[in-house]
């Protein structure tokens, strides 16, 4: 296996879905071109790190807005008698 | 215990009020931030959180669980922040996958070239606002179609298939879009996070 093949398969290795017999081969590869390790290594921190990013939060009046907004739809077009809102 | 995203979706179904305010305070953020960075814009952003919910009030009954209330959530999302971007770009019908790129995936997959280990571990750096900064900077340098795929996938979760659907992209397509997506920001957060001691050179191919 090569670099550039190594590199095409990087998702499917990262994400746990490469074909068994394949992962055998990448990992071999990996453990003989440091350079692919780190690479590797690279990729899965760098979605570690924006997966445990934090969300950003609404503008106070915003999310007021909003969730006034829902409830008056919500009365709007799932309200009526049957319901208790 | 908190309830369920489940057991409060049918309680909403049913006709609870309550229970869908929970669900989107539950998700508001997520919603509002995705919407943000894709768009970039806070006024787009807020527009587009605001019709996602609504459209959740509205299909509420057309929900069935196939993907989960998130991913249902997101898919709504995805679709007016793409009605918005169409918008800007005063183009009425053209689809994403009309940029379409080879979905070869050896064709040109971007080189690495900083190569190092990082100075830290990803549980270390997240706690840093700078990193927050770092991390939003480096996606908005991606190519808009890179960084959505990227955003669904890796940042909200969803699998291939699903960012797929979302994005009216093939699954070979959204596969290569990604790989460049995550090459990309490798690049840029290894060049700001990595140990230059440790850099590693790659000046020739290993054939093993």
């Amino acid at each position: 296996m090569k670099c550039e093949e190594l590199l095409a398969m990087l998702n499917e290795y990262v994400d746990g879905t490469v074909d068994p017999a394949l992962c055998k081969e990448f990992e071999q590869h990996m453990a003989g071109c440091n350079p692919c390790q780190v690479v590797v290594d690279n990729v899965r921190k760098t979605i570690t790190l924006y997966k445990a990013g934090r969300p950003y939060e609404l503008p106070a009046p915003f999310r007021e807005r909003l969730h006034e907004t829902l409830r008056k739809r919500w009365r709007e077009t799932r309200g009526g008698a049957a319901n208790r809102q | 215990m908190e309830p369920s995203d489940s057991e409060l979706v049918r309680r909403a179904q049913a006709g609870e009020l309550d229970a869908f305010e929970v669900l989107a305070a539950r998700y508001e953020r997520r919603v509002y931030s995705l919407a943000l960075r894709i768009l970039r814009q806070e006024q787009d952003a807020e527009d587009v959180t605001q019709q996602t919910f609504l459209s959740a009030v509205e299909n509420l009954d057309g929900f069935r669980g196939q993907a989960s209330f998130a991913t249902w959530l997101f898919r709504i999302a995805t679709h007016a922040a793409l009605k918005v971007i169409r918008k800007r770009k005063g183009l009425k019908t053209v689809s994403l996958e009309a940029a379409t790129e080879g979905t070869d995936p050896g064709s040109s997959i971007p080189h690495p070239e900083f190569i190092a280990d990082w100075r830290q571990s990803p549980e270390q750096l997240v706690q840093s606002r700078e990193i927050q900064r770092l991390l939003d900077g480096a996606l908005a340098r991606l190519d808009e179609k890179h960084r959505l795929v990227f955003l669904l996938r890796d940042v909200e979760g969803l699998s291939v298939k699903e960012t797929a659907e979302a994005l009216g992209l093939t699954e070979a397509n959204t596969k290569v879009r990604l790989l460049r997506a995550r090459l990309q920001l490798r690049e840029q957060l290894t060049r700001a996070l990595g140990d230059p001691d440790t850099r590693l050179t790659r000046d020739h191919d290993h054939v093993h």
